[in-house]
């Protein structure tokens, strides 16, 4: 498997892609996120992803721009940043959101309540890339 | 069915803090040397019960961990009404100077972690010669926020959970899944507004660039470790500050985050074992090959 950190762009955003099939394979997680309902943007920098989360599961994925499309928070991050992110074992510094939001890789911008209150949601929903490349690797 | 007991013992001593009295709850194990365990922000004294366990440490050092007011099983003051709990400088450092001197311990060494790193410094300027040595677990003199304290005490979002959530991102990757479960544990457990007055402390009151020149290693050796995955306190936060203090020993942990004697206790033996040998060496200076 080619590591993610030596991989362009686009396995950023296939990686992203599969975040939903990945959420309903992880029922525990869609079970902490029973009372979120937001629409949010999460992603690469230039090309996000509009997210919809209803109960907890992801009912829509869609990559920006879409035409006037709403959103209340955005967390995005550099692909280098998710690459990092998503490694079994990521560098100190880029293993956590906030750790890239402090060291200037990503920007969160927004109502942030919904992803405060459902920080650790939002924290293991953007990390299922690195279990899954874990699992595929092992 | 035999069960296994924990060495350490549980008691309350009443100290007078700030013109009022508070029951301080400690557990304690050991014999020797006095060593006084600080927590960090927003948790309680548990987080050290890997190293009150110790038996080897235990040979040689009384070591204890105590509850500050409003954590863990020390209540807040009786005359307390209400009112927002805001931990300072001067109330932090009287509390750890009271309750050393209500347990008449002498020339205590005192190792903290994170708040707790930070007013060991401070200790360090303004009362070296009363400790034995002090050691800063994810210590500096001050270190860039990087979220709005605002967020830990609200009625639209859960206490407990966005202060775990928070701070789950400072454990490295590499620690037990247990022992990081344990550590958040504490953080869901904290009281109400409790991390957040913590963190006056540590965010507002407690900022000590410019002040740690000030400290003299002579009079009290000074210990700065810090793990290497923590992005609070920083291994460049600690480093500097290191720098700007003559004789200040420093060591980055690998493999650890800000909670190191909670979140991978094995992993923090290695480190603070040399730390507390040397300790013991420099007290007993006749005695030879210490070893801990």
């Amino acid at each position: 498997m080619t590591p993610l950190s030596d991989a362009p762009d686009a396995a950023v955003i296939k990686a992203f892609a599969e975040i939903p099939a990945l959420l309903e394979r992880t029922p525990a997680l869609v079970v902490r996120g029973r009372f979120l309902d937001c629409d949010c943007l999460l992603g690469p920098m230039g090309r996000p992803f509009h997210v919809s989360i209803r109960a907890g599961r992801i009912t829509d994925l869609t990559q920006a721009p879409v035409l006037m499309r709403s959103w209340r928070f955005s967390y995005r991050a550099t692909p280098a940043a998710w690459a990092e992110y998503w490694q079994a074992l990521p560098k100190p510094g880029w293993h956590d959101l906030l750790a890239l939001t402090k060291r200037g890789e990503a920007v969160l911008e927004g109502d942030l309540h919904p992803f405060m209150a459902h920080l650790q949601y939002f924290k293991d929903l953007l990390a299922l890339p690195r279990l899954d490349a874990a699992t595929v690797s092992s | 069915m035999n069960g296994t007991i924990e060495p350490m013992v549980g008691r309350y001593v009443h100290v007078e803090i700030d013109g009022a009295m508070h029951r301080i709850y400690f557990e304690e194990n050991g014999a020797g040397i006095p060593l006084v365990c600080l927590h960090t922000a927003g948790s309680d004294g548990r987080q050290w019960r890997h190293l009150l366990a110790d038996e080897e440490f235990a040979k040689n050092f009384r070591i204890i961990a105590f509850d500050m007011p409003w954590h863990g099983k020390s209540n807040p003051p009786a005359n307390w009404r209400g009112e927002e709990y805001q931990l300072t400088t001067a109330r932090y450092t009287q509390t750890i100077r009271a309750f050393c001197g209500a347990l008449k311990l002498d020339k205590p060494v005192v190792m903290g972690c994170s708040i707790g790193g930070r007013i060991v410094l401070n200790l360090a300027i303004d009362h070296a010669a009363e400790f034995r040595a002090l050691v800063g677990l994810e210590a500096a003199d001050f270190q860039a926020p990087w979220y709005d304290t605002t967020w830990l005490n609200r009625p639209d979002v859960h206490g407990g959970e966005i202060c775990a959530a928070l701070v789950s991102g400072l454990i490295a990757p590499q620690s037990p899944q247990a022992s990081r479960m344990e550590t958040l544990w504490g953080y869901k457990q904290g009281g109400p507004g409790v991390f957040k007055g913590d963190l006056y402390f540590y965010r507002v009151d407690g900022d000590l660039r410019g002040r740690v020149e000030a400290i003299d290693t002579k009079v009290c050796p000074l210990y700065l470790l810090t793990g290497e995955y923590d992005f609070s306190c920083t291994p460049e936060d600690t480093k500097r500050t290191a720098a700007a203090i003559g004789g200040a020993r420093v060591e980055i942990m690998e493999q650890l985050g800000h909670f190191p004697m909670s979140e991978n206790p094995e992993q923090f033996r290695r480190y603070i074992a040399p730390v507390l040998g040397e300790i013991l060496t420099q007290s007993i200076p006749t005695r030879q090959g210490v070893h801990v």
